[in-house]
């Protein structure tokens, strides 16, 4: 995770504004592709005791997302109240992962899904 | 660049003309991502029929969208591949809004920005995500270091990774107006 610190050193110089290559994010198309290969079939996989299971939700950390801006999502995403988000953010930080939240399967799933919406490197799994 | 400040319930900030055009054209290039991805997906004459979408199974090739984009699991690629089905028409969806709303308000010839809880939220995101796919494009993976190529004035890398930088310092202000 990129210190939100740091960022402020940055931002206090003045610098001129950067150009943006045309086409560095997206490369520039003439027509859209229209022939993706055809993925295969894959059925969903549903546990057995889908229900009974505990399930978390994972947090990775990445060398993108500022510190100040996971805090918020936890916060705004999950309902923790700021010093479990701030906690949570800085054990991503620290520790590589943390599990988030915890609860059943379909939760999970929508709080990884929630998470992924604002680009947080979420993943879902059995608790062990 | 001023940086965000809350006033009277509002995210208050200013671009420059310059600035202003450089994010619309940023945002826009993530939109094409993203749209891209969302032409690779066969038409299934059954979703189709029952009007549901639904998104593929396979993750993207292309690095950056897959950031955008990452698996359900870490280990079950069965279970993320199903879950992909499921959710990633949905997220597309969502980080599309949020591109859109942010052009929305952006002021097209620069000049003060103002927000809205919900536009603030939908700027945050938006930025966060043309940072996530320059990170992938620029090969950024660590906090404490250069990445390639940064370091020697006047390469396209060197550029790029200062717009990085100051979009980072843009997100970061208004996400610290909004945390209070």
């Amino acid at each position: 995770m990129r210190s939100s610190a740091g960022v402020r050193c940055v931002a206090a110089r003045t610098v001129d504004l950067p150009t943006a290559e045309p086409g560095f994010i997206a490369p520039v198309r003439t027509r859209p592709v229209l022939t993706a290969p055809a993925p295969e079939k894959t059925e969903v996989a549903e546990p057995v005791n889908a229900a009974e299971v505990p399930w978390v939700t994972i947090v990775w950390n990445d060398p993108v997302n500022l510190m100040s801006y996971v805090t918020l999502v936890f916060q705004k995403l999950l309902g923790h109240p700021r010093p479990k988000a701030e906690a949570l953010m800085l054990d991503v930080h620290h520790k590589g992962r943390a599990t988030v939240s915890a609860g059943p399967r379909e939760k999970m799933e929508a709080d990884v899904a929630k998470l992924q919406g604002a680009g947080l490197w979420a993943t879902m799994a059995k608790d062990s | 660049m001023r940086p965000f400040h809350r006033r009277f319930g509002r995210y208050n900030g200013w671009l420059e003309p310059a600035e202003a055009t450089l994010i619309a054209d940023l945002v826009d290039q993530v939109r094409q991502l993203l749209a891209a991805r969302r032409t690779e997906t066969p038409p299934d004459p059954l979703a189709e029929l029952t009007g549901m979408t639904v998104g593929p199974t396979t993750r993207p090739v292309d690095p950056a969208v897959a950031r955008l984009l990452p698996d359900f699991h870490a280990e079950d690629a069965e279970l993320s591949a199903g879950l992909r089905v499921l959710h990633e028409p949905e997220l597309i969806a969502a980080k599309d809004a949020a591109a859109v709303t942010l052009l929305d308000s952006l002021p097209p010839g620069g000049g003060q920005v103002r927000l809205d809880d919900s536009a603030a939220e939908s700027w945050i995101t938006a930025l966060n995500d043309v940072r996530l796919a320059m990170g992938v494009r620029l090969q950024i993976t660590r906090d404490d270091a250069l990445p390639p190529g940064a370091d020697h004035h006047d390469s396209p890398e060197a550029a790029m990774y200062q717009t990085y930088r100051w979009l980072s310092a843009i997100q970061d202000s208004l996400v610290t107006a909004m945390l209070g």
